[in-house]
């Protein structure tokens, strides 16, 4: 069983102060093994804080993040899984599953996670799956009105996924769960 | 030498103890015998040990415990009346026959004591007698210990309320005067000793003698003990006296110690109603005395007496206890001239922490001591000693962790004339504080003029002060001060977005406060605020969208379209810092923010000026990428364009894209672009055949970067390209676009097929191949659709076959 957060766009400081209190204190370091990131953090002190809890980070760059050496894209494997990783602001139009689901065949990846639209998403698509977990401290966005602070907590178990999301809805966090399976593994790792 | 003088005391010592060690021997021989006299001479002979004046304080109170063993051992014999056969009242008499002062003294103390006892005379002429007998020895350290002796053989015969020793005649004023009397006198010796002795280094006298303190200190503590002083003696009579003698000794040493053992050993209750006293000795205690410990203690037991109860609130209210102090400390800090300025501002310091904990809700005194702290520092324009600035910052973070809120600290007017007597370093150190308190305690700023207070206060933080370009220059040389300078502008960035308020107009206000600030830090300071400033000017327009129904006037600052002015100004000053990607970014978030609000116009010069900037300022290949699929993805979006508008602008886009350096590059943005045309929506645009358009240029592109890698690698390249153009033809084939056909698509896959050696050496073509396949067998009108595009996994050889097979299920 390995746990892999994943969020994205903070947008610190341009968009937010922090991030909120409540997420703040359910991050805590050595709980989780694997942090995605899909980029707008902006600055070094936010990538410092999630270094802090779990030294195994993976970025991609967003539009507006300082640090011009995260990747545009980043694959990476977690047990029996392919990951995909994309800040999501290159596929046109903007958050659009079709095109989200081109760049997936194109990384090869069962799960293709993505951000830029700060509006939290999980499609099964095409027997792979693509996430989007919103913006971590709920940033303005041309794109979605009324964003609320998410981000994504992946429990890899074998060729079971289960996603949960968690949702700060009115000061309360909303915890919602999206069970998947690998119905067999499509993808031999070479 | 001093290793000798060790030597020879401790010789003198032994000396000594042996001395006692051989009278005292004869003594008890005496006492078993019951012989009066022969005790009487061997108690004087060891009691001539103590004459001694070679001994330091430290020696000599070990040889005095040793007299005071033996005297008790006397005093027993003495009581006992029919052991000796001498009336008490003969007995004293007696004993002043001892042709030595000190073993004569020692001698009628240890009988007085049994006087007392036995009620044959006033206490208070025993008492007054004896005390004044002493008065006999003036040698500093003999005097002491004697009185000291006299001191703890009378403390449990003192008349006091209750006690047995309290008679018609004697009373509790008998034993504060004689307490008092032995304590002036004991301090008189003590205030001596430094005067004392052979040529002993002054140093280690004073240290000596500190040994001492708690001889003198005793009466103090012994008056505090007895019932009878009430608080009205208290303030009448001991208080006075005890501050005369304080004040009068003139001694460094004397007056501190002694004015911390009044404050520690009596009641706080007394030491509220006496306040006006004992804050009156203050000032005219000599200026070396460490008058702040002093009343930093006080105000210490002070507060927390009024922490102990909420009852005795009252009580301070009704002494005016905090006007007392803060009057007392401004005639401390004029009377002691050389007062260092740390020590001034610790003295407020104290102050400030006891009203913050007494008079919480009184922020007139803290601005009160914030104003007597400006008046101290108004002598210079900047401080410079670094424990002084220290303390000023104390000063100024009690407030804040006192009341976890800034806005309280922005209504205290002496708060920013504090501040700005630090220098430059510190007051960014204090601005930091003031930011980190915000965020914290998560305060929102809730209106324009607190916005304005607090920038005043984090001034040194939103510009340089006095337009000095040596900031600059440091920070080119110095890394570690480059990174402090970005921590601060992310600060101030994070606390533009505490400044807010629901109420558009106020927030209009506060949004121009803001603004009128942040434009003045200089073109190293913009590219840090502006973006804040922006996004927060666009969350108010969004608000403001939401209640368009509302009719908004001419005079109504509040509209959307005015803000996007403010934007346009304030983006424009970030361009010409430059920091041009940024501020494309800020202009095409503007764009859609001016669509949403269905101002074509404003939308247009924000795309205008972002075109612009793209043009003539972003030079770098890579930055023009990433700029130019944000305009294409922005673009996409916008809706509010007429067709001309919309022409003109999609027409740019593909034309910058099909001019990007790179090959690559010019392929993807330019298939890109085909969603320009393609609006998935029900009224979006669907523009089939300019969707061709573009993707056949893209394709073009790519055989052109195909025939670029033939030739300079000798082989061709990856088929990537071709991939991602398949894909895009599979998705508007999807969508319906009736330009894309499945002749067109299985032409693609054909082109492909003959550019690499197998399916499966790709692994964007096996997966694109795959997805083909499984929208084949979802079936449908999909499904249909695709069923004419044939995929030829089949034409691979064998072996591809076989790892196919193992791979999918479904051949």
């Amino acid at each position: 069983m390995v746990l892999v957060l994943a969020l994205g766009d903070l947008h610190i400081p341009h968009r937010a102060h922090d991030l909120p209190a409540k997420f703040k204190s359910m991050l805590v370091p050595g709980k989780i093994q694997h942090i995605i990131c899909t980029g707008n953090l902006c600055i070094k002190e936010v990538h410092d804080y999630l270094k802090t809890l779990c030294p195994d980070l993976h970025i991609t760059r967003g539009e507006y993040d300082e640090e011009t050496k995260y990747p545009e894209t980043k694959t990476l494997t977690i047990g029996q899984f392919k990951l995909g990783l994309c800040h999501g602001h290159q596929v046109i139009p903007w958050g659009d599953l079709d095109s989200l689901a081109m760049l997936q065949r194109q990384l090869d990846v069962d799960i293709l996670i993505t951000g830029h639209t700060h509006q939290f998403t999980a499609y099964k698509h095409e027997g792979g799956v693509v996430i989007n977990p919103g913006s971590a401290t709920g940033a303005y966005s041309s794109i979605t009105y009324e964003v609320n602070p998410s981000f994504v907590l992946m429990d890899i178990d074998g060729l079971r996924v289960v996603v949960y999301v968690y949702e700060l809805i009115d000061g309360e966090v909303k915890v919602d769960k999206i069970d998947f399976k690998k119905t067999s593994s499509t993808h031999p790792a070479h | 030498m001093i290793a000798d003088g060790i030597e020879d005391e401790e010789k003198w010592l032994a000396e000594g103890i042996a001395g006692i060690q051989h009278n005292a021997f004869y003594m008890h021989r005496a006492l078993d015998a019951n012989n009066l006299r022969e005790a009487l001479k061997y108690s004087a002979h060891m009691l001539s040990e103590l004459r001694t004046s070679k001994l330091s304080p430290h020696k000599y109170y070990d040889l005095y415990m040793r007299a005071f063993d033996e005297l008790r051992r006397l005093e027993i014999f003495f009581k006992d009346e029919s052991r000796h056969g001498v009336s008490i009242v003969d007995l004293y008499e007696l004993v002043q026959h001892a042709g030595n002062i000190l073993p004569r003294l020692y001698l009628l103390c240890t009988v007085g004591s049994v006087y007392i006892r036995s009620k044959e005379a006033p206490v208070r002429d025993v008492l007054k007698d004896l005390v004044e007998m002493c008065r006999g020895v003036q040698h500093p350290i003999r005097g002491l210990f004697l009185r000291s002796y006299l001191s703890q053989v009378s403390r449990d015969k003192l008349p006091d309320i209750g006690s047995e020793y309290e008679g018609d005649a004697d009373s509790v004023m008998d034993s504060v005067e004689f307490v008092l009397q032995n304590f002036t006198e004991m301090n008189k010796l003590w205030v001596r000793l430094q005067h004392q002795g052979p040529g002993q280094i002054r140093e280690k006298r004073e240290k000596e003698r500190n040994e001492l303190r708690d001889l003198v200190g005793k009466n103090l503590h012994l008056l505090s003990q007895i019932e009878g002083v009430d608080l009205e003696m208290y303030k009448d009579t001991v208080l006075p006296r005890v501050l005369e003698q304080v004040v009068n000794c003139k001694d460094e040493l004397a007056q501190f110690y002694l004015m911390e053992c009044i404050i520690q050993v009596f009641p706080d209750e007394y030491h509220l109603q006496t306040l006006e006293t004992l804050l009156g000795a203050c000032p005219q205690l000599q200026p070396t005395v460490d008058i702040r410990t002093v009343l930093s203690q006080l105000m210490e037991r002070l507060s927390n007496y009024a922490a102990s109860s909420t009852d005795v609130l009252p009580e301070f209210l009704q002494v005016e206890a905090f006007t007392k102090l803060s009057s007392a400390i401004g005639r401390v800090i004029e009377a002691q001239v050389d007062m260092p300025i740390v020590g001034a501002i610790a003295l407020q310091v104290s102050l400030l922490t006891f009203t913050l904990r007494v008079h919480p809700d009184r922020l007139d005194y803290v601005d009160q001591v914030l104003g007597a702290c400006v008046k101290k520092l108004s002598d210079k324009p900047k401080l410079d000693d670094k424990r002084a600035t220290k303390q000023v910052v104390a000063l100024l973070s009690a407030p804040l962790d006192k009341y976890n809120d800034i806005v309280t600290a922005l209504t205290l007017s002496n708060y920013p004339r504090v501040m700005d007597h630090l220098d430059n370093e510190t007051n960014k150190v204090m601005a930091m504080v003031i930011i980190q308190s915000v965020m914290k305690n998560n305060t929102c700023i809730s209106t324009a003029d607190k916005v304005e207070v607090l920038f005043e206060l984090i001034k040194g933080l939103i510009k340089d002060s006095d337009g000095t370009d040596l900031d600059e220059v440091k920070l080119i040389t110095c890394d570690v001060d480059e990174e402090d300078f970005n921590e601060e502008q992310n600060s101030v960035a994070r606390l533009i977005h505490m400044l807010h308020n629901n109420d558009p107009e106020e927030m209009v206000k506060i949004i121009c406060t803001v603004k009128k600030h942040i434009m003045s830090g200089g073109p190293r300071r913009l590219p840090f605020t502006v973006p804040s400033l922006v996004f927060s000017a666009l969350r108010l327009i969004r608000q403001l969208q939401g209640q368009d129904g509302d009719v908004v006037g001419e005079d109504v600052p509040a509209t959307p379209k005015k803000i996007f002015q403010l934007l346009n100004e304030t983006i424009e000053a970030l361009s010409s810092v430059p920091s041009p990607e940024l501020a494309l970014r800020l202009y095409l978030q503007c764009a859609e923010a001016a669509n949403d609000c269905d101002l074509e116009p404003v939308a247009y010069e924000f795309f205008t000026q972002a075109f612009v900037l793209y043009e003539e300022e972003i030079a770098d290949s890579k930055a023009q990428v990433t700029a130019i699929h944000l305009i294409i993805g922005m673009l996409q979006r916008m809706n509010v364009f007429g067709v001309e508008n919309r022409d003109t602008l999609t027409h740019k886009a593909t034309g910058y894209s099909a001019k990007l350096l790179k090959k690559p590059d010019q392929c993807r943005a330019v298939y890109a672009c085909s969603h320009l045309f393609w609006v998935d929506d029900q009224d979006g645009i669907k523009d089939g055949e300019r969707v061709l358009l573009c993707l056949k240029r893209a394709l073009r592109i790519a055989n052109a970067a195909q025939q670029m890698a033939n030739v300079t690698r000798g082989s061709s390249g990856p088929v990537t390209l071709f991939v991602e153009i398949l894909n895009k033809y599979l998705y508007y084939f999807e969508k319906g676009n009736p330009h894309i056909t499945s002749a067109t698509i299985q032409g693609l896959l054909e082109l492909i097929n003959t550019e690499i050696q197998s399916p499966t050496s790709d692994a964007f073509f096996a997966s694109t191949l795959r997805y083909i396949q499984f929208q084949k067998q979802k079936g449908g009108i999909l499904g249909e659709k695709y069923d004419s595009i044939k995929v030829h996994w089949e034409r691979q050889c064998t072996s591809a076959m076989t790892l196919l097979y193992n791979f999918f299920g479904f051949f």
